[in-house]
């Protein structure tokens, strides 16, 4: 099994420097001129030309390609062009808002999709199955940060139940903030695992398997869950992969709905503002946490089935 | 030849080898359809036989026959939509299976009788170990410490063949081959000593000479316990190998019902002869194959007659009308057609039943 | 004599054909009620100038934040603009990405996938692996770090949603190419000497078309969606042209103002998103029955 790691693992590289390259074709070769995209239409030859300079884009493409990969890996960002903050501390002191929002969400929209997509496929085609296809359509179909408006509207405004804005300091407090939001995520999420549960766990419970289960004895909660959800676990670990991820970008909306502080809103007013170093970084940061998150996806298939486990 | 309606048309026949105890299973009138709506139709249609203790049955059939759902309605394992037992009885020592709620159903499932299947590779969890599948169905039913149930799967892998017991028992069914999946699905079937066990097509994946071995495992275990056992197989050569009794299903219906003598060397319904004259034969190869003309009809385009009658060569106007009950012919051998039991008289030349086995070069039939 | 395996489930006889179409629609209502506001978004997307009661752009300061009443049936905003009339010319503009980009998506997509699939070899393992690349990252995120790049605008956007879709389409056209490229009727071709670019376009291309299509329908949803998520961030179409997004973005500052811009403009793309959505699972019920 550790071989199986290792392998995904130096997998893993080559993906992160092809990852590296597209956002270098992105960034770079892409718009044409970053420094008309950064200081626009407006912007005189010389002020053209020190932008070039202090970012490195007098230097011939392909060089500036391996000094982009080198500042990288090496988390060499440099500094805001706004306020002069080194953009590494920019990123470390957002980066865990995002994070924990994604992963309470996730948290969140595991516990209560998975036991709605049991309870659909068990009962199909009746009362449960129905109420949770129409949960899911709905879902799959509202956008994140209108929900989050609309939460925020009854809940933080006319309520008052919560705060309306910021992250919180100290334990307690960010739980209390993030309630809102993550809940708004979550109620996404959880559509698209229940759905996915259900149509998993309706499969798998038609396989021959889960017939011999039933030859033998087994009652039905345990044939459901020792046998159909246990088995089913494997695309639904997939589709938890695509939720996280899903989650991450949902973030970056959600964060400027609740006037968040994360990585989401750092690139957007980065963004606005046209802060070209702090792009550039937000961008390699989210394309890192994807490869990190696939990387996660695969090397779990290898723990939760023997046939990729044993051999 | 006598031939005379049994009374009640075969619904109460003497037990077959004579004995007067009661059979172990009696399968009375099984009816089952499938489909909604207006017109469903009729898989299992009005099927009866029995199993005595110990005993071994084989029912053969083509596809569409109805073979697989009888056996899957013993244990009511026929998913329910889109199947619905509709009529009939299953008496399993003296209780109708039919009658009992649905929850006492797993009790017997496994315990007293246990099924195996027809696909071994996809009818073992591949997240299990192949220890804790034979284990779970031992722990379903009894209540064993956990070394006595460890200690009771290697000795039934052992039985059934399996190397290297003690360590196999802890790998996955994808480490094993077709051949030996069977044989951990026979372990499972066995591990609770039921009283009969199902096998429904269990070599028909399997290559020839795994199949053989197989059906040794099986006769081996009929010798050594005395498990009944009903054999589903559309290859009457098998079925010959290991069963007693053989009963002949068409069209969701029981056709000939007798042992396995009777059945090779005087089949008494026109659809047996077709199918043993389907056998190829060593001394036969210059001819074509025999095959029966037509096809199995397709599902719920059978009327009230006998099924059989549109590929039927012995054919009379009172088959397509009304299905003929089973008759008897000799003491262990029932059949039901109206013209080899010579209630009617068929225009075609009918050659007396003879003994195919024998048979130098048969010709085609009449 | 017959080694087929027996069923246990049976399978229904055929229908005839025209009868899955007429199956598409009876008994389904959710269906036919997608396929009215699906007929009603269009109709109101290109008729908006005609029926908006008042200019998106107006400004008035004389009737800021007013709620719904006779004159404006969902209230103004913030610089007095009618929110009704903003929305029907965000219908418009939800319209046109929604249909430009899928449709470049697509054009890009199959003609990237084509050639990977029908020349193989490392062209193809190339392009796959770019492809897998780029489907595992979610749209949007793709969508805003290549939208970091460029700025918004309407071009920008069409260009990057189009972008977003083109790895799904292509992935699709790649399958579907390999698939019939083992069909004899290609080899035939070959053989025959048609040249390669008439085998493509006579042969492979019809035979890809479903898969497609059903792509298609679910992905006008997806542009919608995704076009009003990059409004909504700003990286979109740029105030004070109306885009359900950014109306929402714009209300979202002017929350303690009116709640009735967010609330109309995120119900539309609730709406019209989910009305594509039933409309795209009823195609592919009917055209790829096996992937339903």
């Amino acid at each position: 099994m550790l071989r199986v790691i290792g392998s995904r693992l130096v997998d893993a590289v080559p993906t992160i420097l092809l990852v590296l390259t597209l956002v270098f074709i992105t960034l770079r070769v892409l718009p044409g001129d970053p420094a008309l995209v950064a200081l626009g239409d407006y912007a005189t030859a010389e002020q053209l030309a020190l932008f070039r300079r202090q970012m490195g884009l007098d230097i011939p493409i392909w060089q500036q390609y391996f000094v982009f990969i080198w500042d990288m890996l090496t988390l060499d960002f440099g500094q805001s062009l706004i306020n002069r903050t080194p953009v590494v501390q920019l990123i470390g002191e957002n980066l865990p808002y995002t994070i924990e929002l994604t992963l309470v969400a996730t948290g969140m929209g595991l516990v209560t999709g998975i036991p709605l997509g049991v309870m659909a496929a068990v009962w199909r085609n009746r009362l449960p199955d129905t109420g949770v296809r129409l949960f899911s359509l709905v879902g799959y179909a509202i956008p994140d940060f209108y929900l989050g408006a609309l939460l925020l509207i009854v809940f933080a405004l006319n309520l008052g139940w919560f705060p309306i804005n910021g992250g919180g300091t100290g334990f307690l407090d960010r739980m209390y903030h993030i309630f809102l939001p993550a809940l708004t995520l979550a109620m996404v999420k959880s559509a698209f695992i229940g759905r996915l549960t259900r149509t998993s766990l309706l499969e798998v419970l038609g396989r021959d398997y889960v017939r011999t289960a039933r030859a033998k004895g087994a009652r039905e909660p345990r044939v459901i869950f020792r046998h159909g959800l246990r088995n089913a676990l494997l695309p639904i670990t997939t589709g938890l992969g695509l939720s996280l991820l899903a989650t991450l970008s949902g973030s970056v909306a959600i964060e400027l709905v609740f006037n968040r502080p994360g990585i989401g809103e750092v690139l957007i007013s980065a963004i606005a503002k046209r802060d070209y170093p702090v792009i550039q970084a937000g961008v390699v940061v989210f394309a890192f946490f994807v490869v990190l998150v696939n990387l996660l996806v695969d090397l779990a298939y290898s723990v939760i089935d023997p046939r990729i486990r044993v051999r | 030849m006598a031939s005379r309606p049994l009374a009640n048309a075969g619904r109460e026949a003497r037990p077959a080898d004579g004995r007067t105890a009661a059979p172990l299973l009696k399968v009375a009138d099984l009816t089952v359809e499938f489909g909604r709506g207006l017109s469903p139709f009729r898989a299992v249609n009005g099927v009866s036989f029995e199993i005595p203790a110990g005993g071994s049955v084989g029912i053969v059939g083509e596809s569409g026959s109805g073979k697989s759902v009888t056996s899957l309605s013993i244990l009511r394992l026929v998913p329910e939509p889109p199947g619905r037992i509709v009529g009939g009885r299953i008496e399993f020592e003296g209780v109708n299976l039919l009658d009992l709620p649905r929850s006492r159903m797993p009790d017997i499932r496994g315990r007293d009788i246990a099924m195996i299947f027809q696909e071994p590779m996809s009818s073992l969890n591949p997240v299990m170990t192949i220890g804790d599948q034979i284990g779970e169905a031992i722990l379903l039913h009894e209540p064993l410490s956990r070394e006595k149930r460890h200690r009771r799967v290697i000795d039934l892998l052992n039985r059934v063949g399996i190397p290297d017991a003690a360590g196999r028992a802890d790998a996955y069914p994808h480490q094993f081959s077709g051949g030996m999946r069977q044989r951990v699905m026979i372990a499972i079937a066995l591990a609770c000593s039921p009283k009969l066990l199902i096998a429904d097509e269990p070599t028909t994946a399997l290559d020839v000479t795994i199949q053989a071995q197989v059906l040794e495992l099986m006769k081996e275990i009929r010798a050594t316990t005395n498990t009944a056992l009903l054999l589903i197989s559309h290859d009457l050569g098998i079925i010959a190998d290991v069963c007693e009794r053989v009963i002949v299903m068409y069209a969701g219906r029981v056709v000939e019902d007798g042992d396995v003598r009777s059945i090779f060397h005087r089949p008494a319904h026109p659809y047996t002869r077709g199918l043993l004259q389907s056998i190829p034969r060593l001394r036969d190869d210059r001819r074509r194959l025999y095959q029966i003309p037509g096809s199995v009809p397709l599902p719920g385009t059978v009327g009230e007659g006998c099924p059989f009658t549109s590929r039927c060569p012995l054919r009379v106007e009172r088959c397509a009308r009304e299905m003929p009950p089973m008759f008897r012919f000799g003491d262990q051998q029932t059949a039901a057609c109206w013209v080899t039991a010579g209630v009617e008289a068929s225009p075609a030349e009918v050659r007396p039943p003879e003994d195919l086995a024998d048979a130098a070069s048969p010709g085609p039939m009449p | 004599m017959a080694v087929d395996r027996e069923p246990v489930d049976f399978a229904l006889p055929e229908e005839p054909r025209f009868a899955a179409l007429h199956r598409l629609f009876a008994g389904r209502p959710a269906t036919i009620l997608a396929v009215v506001v699906v007929v009603l978004f269009v109709a109101v997307a290109l008729l908006a100038p005609w029926i908006a009661p008042y200019d998106p752009l107006a400004q008035s300061y004389l009737r800021i934040n007013a709620y719904p009443s006779a004159e404006h049936w969902l209230g103004t905003d913030q610089f007095g603009r009618d929110v009704l009339s903003r929305l029907l010319y965000g219908a418009r503009n939800s319209l046109i990405f929604g249909l430009i980009s899928p449709v470049l998506a697509a054009i890009v997509g199959t003609a990237l996938g084509v050639t990977a699939g029908y020349f193989g070899g490392i062209v193809d393992r190339a392009a796959t692996r770019v492809i897998d690349l780029l489907l595992a990252f979610p749209e949007l995120l793709l969508a805003i770090m290549i939208a970091a790049a460029l700025g918004g605008g309407f071009w920008n956007v069409v260009f990057v949603i189009a972008v977003a879709f083109v790895p799904g389409f292509a992935r699709v056209a790649r399958a579907s190419t390999l698939a019939v490229k083992q069909e004899p009727y290609i080899e035939a071709s070959v053989a025959v000497g048609l040249s390669t670019r008439r085998i493509i376009w006579r042969h492979v291309l019809p035979n890809i078309s479903a898969p497609v299509v059903v792509l298609m329908t679910l992905w006008v949803a997806s542009a919608i969606r995704l076009e009003a998520s990059l409004s909504f961030l700003g990286i979109g179409t740029q105030p004070p042209q109306p885009s359900w997004g950014n109306i929402i973005r714009d209300g979202l500052g002017n929350i303690f103002g009116s709640p009735w811009p967010i609330i109309g403009a995120g119900f539309a793309i609730t709406v019209v998103v989910l009305a594509f959505n039933v409309l795209g699972d009823a195609v592919r019920d009917l055209l790829d029955p096996e992937t339903a």
